[in-house]
Order: structure tokens, then C-alpha cells, then sequence
């Protein structure tokens, strides 16, 4: 069971008050009619799925009911940090945030 | 190999059952193979297997970084059917219902395959809509399937509650009396012994590391034990394909969560089918040894932990004693997680890749057990002939960017 820290509200709290919903940080693209097909099926449907550090979104369903990241590392499941949607983690390396918004 | 009769029990016998020889020979890896398989569960063996058996390929290693069956393999619930809704997906899990049915006899070996059935219980008029228009389409495929009343159900599974007045009354249910549950462990020593026996070399404590690229072809696998070239590389590695596309450059569609399962203490027989309910989400059957085999949900967040969290097995356990109120008073044994690698559309991914000679077979999420003869046999095509089979086509990676995605939620709803 995970203790998630919501920004927000400023209170740790458990798991099932909040849900997951996935890699954070995913820009919609400015102009998709743009896109060619690769690059919109990059962005619907391909994710980065690490094996370490993740930053991904979850919402704290049963209270504020807003949106935050988190930095998690998904094989010991630890979570280093939690920050609003709109701002960039503090400690996370350029390698797992990654080249892809 | 030895060929396993009831004589050769009986012979043994004779010698205390002290003389049968080791099922697979465990070779030190050999430079250089035509084919390697990344990834000894059941599908890696099976993709083996069929390499050697349909396609005369006998330079074949298998590359397994644990030991063999011990990932997804050895952890699910078994449960095996084919009443997918598309056709695509339909035929390929039908496919390999069929092969399940002579497997034990192709493999010499008993997996245990039990044809008990299985039900899928509707709670909702949307839920019967659902089951309605999926059985339909099951039988235009030829995959048998009926639709049942609460009494018929109550007929076939007595400790079922059936009664109108509980939170989600059941309303009716699928049933493919074809489908069932094997013994997951044999599947995978059958299929590793039978491969063994063509020259598969089967090397177990063996990560690769490393897929080596040159010019757009693949050239061999880095592992702990050292560089190991082949001219072809076929990735079976469920839910940590994400990683080994990474190493060859390349991305998945696929996201990896933990799904977890539980097993009771041993019990008199009670349950002689399969019942699963995407509503209150839970699914049961009881194994030969009698205890009670529970599957979870997974865990929404991504995950390489072989574990999850207690909450989804505290909400499938309140979906099993709702209905099996007799059960609210057995005690669990064990509890584990398995990672899985789930696809967009709830399909697998059975393609060739962009770089030459290399190619993957995964995505099967939640429910890939039952498919494992299907999916080596149409993956080893793929692999000999570097060319999709015709039941392997719809599930190329090209769909991600086609649109042609094979919606598989509704039937794969529930996790298994
Ligand atoms: C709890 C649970 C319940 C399930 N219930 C059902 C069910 O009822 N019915 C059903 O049909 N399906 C079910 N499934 C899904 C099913 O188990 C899988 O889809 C299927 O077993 C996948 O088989 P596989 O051979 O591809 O994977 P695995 O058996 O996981 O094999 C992959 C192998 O690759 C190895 N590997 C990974 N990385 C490397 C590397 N770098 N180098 C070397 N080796 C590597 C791993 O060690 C592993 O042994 C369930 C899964 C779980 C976890
Ligand atoms: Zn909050």
C-alpha cells in the first residue's frame, strides 16, 4: 500500500484515496493535424514504462480531486517526490524525464 | 528423451523411482545459434519448440535470466477459453484451444489440462447485452459458447449465490463448457523437455543485457555469461519487454503493472468449473490439489515489483465471498504478483521490429496463459519465415500507427 503525499491538501494519505493516471508530463501536440500517423500513435499510445524512476499523475479522487505529479520509482515502488501539475520535479535526473515531453 | 508410459512407471517402480533420468540437459551456451529465444516461460519454450519441431531449425537457444515457468508462467491462475469477441482475437485463442486439446499426448507429457468450463457471470442488463452479442460473435466464429438464466447457473455451480437481493444479484452468465484450467508448471517443463529432445539448448540463469545492432540487423544478445550470436533474436519476455525493446532503440505500446493472486488452504471439492465476473471483479476455480485459486486485479501504477498492493486483493476478496458467501471463512496460504505487459487494446503484440532478424512476442497482459501453444506457434512462423502467419498479422506493431487496434477490453475485462 502506497503513502501519497498530496501537495494540495499537505497530508500524507493512503493509495486507494487517489487514482493513478499515468506518465505525467505528456504535451498534446500543438498542431495535430500536423502529425503524421507515426508520430500521433507515439503519442496516443506509447509510453515510457521505465524500470527505475517514473514521473506519472495521479489525482486525489476522494478529496481535492486535483491532479499532481509524482516521481516514483517502480521497482521498489518508493516515491521521492510530489509536486503540482504545471511545475518539474526538483530531483529527477534528465535521463528519466527523457527527451519526449 | 526417455518417453514417459505407464510401463516405464511401472519399470521404475522396480528401481524405487531412483533411476529416471534429468527431463533437460543444461548446456553452457554454444557462440553462436541460428535462432535465440529471450525468455524461458511458456511462450519462450513453446516458440522454441516449434521452431525446431515444425520449422527444422535446431540451432535454437533459450535464454531464461531466472529459471524456467518462473515468471507470469509459473504465477497465473490458468485460466484457459477463447471466447474473445473480434475474430482476429477469437481465432487465435481458439487456435490454441485446440492445440491445448491434444497437447498432453504432442509433448508426451501431462499438463493436466481440464476441460471443467468456464462462466463468466453478468450483474447488469449491460452486462447481459455484452454477454449476448459476445456469444454471438463466438459462435459465428465456431467457438462454443451459451448464454444461462440464474437457475441453470445455480444448477451447475450450487455454492454460487444466486439470490436477487445481493448488491450485484447475478443475472446470467457465458459458458464455454470448452474451456478450463492446465497445471501451469508442466506446460512449461512439457514444452522445455520436448524442445530439449529436437537440440534446443535451454541455458537458465542467464540475463541478456544487450541486443547488438549492426547496420539495422541484429547480430547476437550481450548476457552475463558473455556475447551469444544469432542471426535471429525472438523476445518472450512479458512484462519486461519494455526493457529489451530499449535495448535495441526501439519503444512499446506496452505499460507493465503488477497483477496479483491467491490460493487458499486445501479443501474437500467444491468448485468444479471456472467462475469469473468482470463486475464485482474477481475470478475462482480450485485446483486438483483443492485449494481455492484466486486471481486479483492489477495495480493501476506501473510497476517491476512482482508485487502489489493489499487493497486490490482486499476488493477481489470481497468480490469472491459475495459470491461464494461460503467461502468468507477459508483461510489463505499464499499471495504473490506477477508483472505484466499490457497493450492499449488488451491484444498482444506478435511482430517483426524495424531492425532486421529481430522480433517480439508480448503484450499478452492478463491473459496469456491460455494462448501459450497458439502464440509459439504462430510466433515460431513468424520468426522462420521472417514473415507475420496469417493468425499473427492482425497483431503487428503496425497497428499502434494504422488505427487498427482489436478492442479486447470487453472480453479481457477482468484480469486472467
Ligand atoms: C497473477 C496472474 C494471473 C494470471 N492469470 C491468467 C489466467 O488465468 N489465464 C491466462 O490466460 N493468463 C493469465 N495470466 C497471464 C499469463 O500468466 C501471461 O500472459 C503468460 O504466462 C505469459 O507467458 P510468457 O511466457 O510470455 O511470460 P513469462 O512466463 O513471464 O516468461 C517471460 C520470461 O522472460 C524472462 N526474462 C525477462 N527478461 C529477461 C532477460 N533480460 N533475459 C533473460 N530472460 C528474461 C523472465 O524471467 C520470464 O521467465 C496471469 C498472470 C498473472 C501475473
Ligand atoms: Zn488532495
Amino acid at each position: 500500500m502506497l503513502q501519497i503525499y498530496c501537495p494540495y491538501c499537505r497530508e500524507m494519505r493512503e493509495e486507494e484515496e487517489f487514482s493513478y493516471s499515468g506518465e505525467a508530463h505528456i504535451k498534446r501536440p500543438d498542431n495535430p493535424e500536423a502529425l503524421s500517423d507515426e508520430e500521433w500513435g507515439d503519442y496516443l499510445f506509447f509510453r515510457k514504462n521505465p524500470r527505475g524512476l517514473h514521473c506519472e499523475m495521479w489525482q486525489h479522487t476522494v478529496a481535492c480531486r486535483r491532479y499532481f505529479n509524482v516521481v516514483r520509482d517502480t521497482v521498489s515502488y518508493e516515491i521521492h517526490e510530489t509536486y503540482p501539475i504545471g511545475s518539474q520535479p526538483s530531483k529527477m535526473t534528465d535521463a528519466a524525464l527523457g527527451s519526449t515531453d | 528423451m526417455q518417453k514417459y508410459s505407464a510401463f516405464g512407471l511401472l519399470r521404475h517402480a522396480l528401481s524405487h523411482h531412483e533411476n529416471w533420468p534429468a527431463a533437460w540437459r543444461s548446456p553452457d551456451p554454444q557462440s553462436n545459434y541460428d535462432v535465440i529465444v529471450v525468455g524461458g516461460g511458456g511462450h519462450g519454450l513453446a516458440t522454441a519448440y516449434y521452431l525446431a519441431k515444425n520449422h527444422g531449425i535446431r540451432k535454437v537457444a533459450v535464454l531464461e535470466k531466472g529459471y524456467l515457468g518462473g515468471g507470469n508462467t509459473g504465477r497465473n491462475t490458468t485460466i484457459i477459453r477463447s471466447n474473445y469477441l473480434w475474430d482476429e482475437a477469437a481465432q487465435l485463442y481458439e487456435f490454441a484451444l485446440k492445440l491445448w486439446e491434444g497437447l498432453s499426448q504432442e509433448l508426451n507429457f501431462n499438463v493436466m489440462f481440464s476441460q471443467r468450463g468456464v462462466f463468466n457471470l453478468g450483474h447488469s442488463l449491460q452486462d447481459m447485452r455484452d454477454i449476448e452479442r459476445r456469444v454471438n460473435a463466438n459462435r459465428l466464429n465456431g467457438i462454443d459458447g451459451v448464454v444461462l438464466n440464474p437457475a441453470e447457473i445455480k444448477e451447475k455451480i450450487p455454492l454460487l449465490n444466486c439470490s436477487q437481493s445481493s448488491r450485484y444479484p447475478v443475472l446470467g452468465a457465458s459458458w464455454q463448457p470448452r474451456g478450463g484450467t492446465a497445471r501451469h508448471d508442466a506446460v512449461a517443463w512439457g514444452y522445455a523437455r520436448a524442445a530439449d529432445a529436437l537440440g534446443v539448448d535451454l541455458i537458465q540463469q542467464t540475463e541478456v543485457t544487450g541486443i547488438r545492432v549492426v547496420n539495422g540487423n541484429v547480430t547476437g544478445v550481450e548476457t552475463r555469461r558473455g556475447f551469444i550470436g544469432a542471426d535471429k533474436v525472438a523476445c518472450v519476455t512479458a512484462g519486461n519487454s519494455g526493457v529489451m525493446a530499449g535495448m535495441a532503440g526501439l519503444r512499446l505500446p506496452i505499460e507493465s503493472h503488477p497483477l496479483q493472486a491467491l490460493v487458499s488452504e486445501p479443501l474437500r471439492p467444491c468448485l468444479d468449473t471456472v467462475v469469473m465476473s468482470n463486475a464485482v471483479h474477481g475470478y475462482i476455480s480450485q485446483s486438483d490439489k483443492g485449494d481455492l485459486v484466486i486471481g486479483a486485479g492489477i495495480d493501476r501504477y506501473n510497476g517491476y515489483g512482482q508485487r502489489g498492493s493489499f487493497s486490490v486483493v482486499e476488493h477481489t476478496i470481497q468480490a469472491i465471498c459475495e459470491l461464494f458467501p461460503a467461502f468468507s471463512r477459508v483461510r489463505m496460504n499464499r499471495q504473490w504478483g506477477g508483472i505484466v505487459d499490457t497493450c492499449p487494446d488488451a491484444c498482444p503484440i506478435i511482430s517483426k521490429t524495424p531492425v532486421g532478424g529481430l522480433y517480439f512476442n508480448c503484450g499478452w497482459g492478463t491473459g496469456g496463459f491460455k494462448s501459450t501453444p497458439g502464440s509459439g506457434y504462430v510466433f515460431a512462423d513468424t520468426v522462420a519465415n521472417d514473415d507475420a502467419h496469417p493468425l499473427a498479422k492482425p497483431f503487428s506493431i503496425d497497428r499502434f500507427y494504422s488505427g487498427a487496434l482489436i478492442d479486447e477490453h470487453g472480453a479481457a475485462g477482468v484480469a486472467h
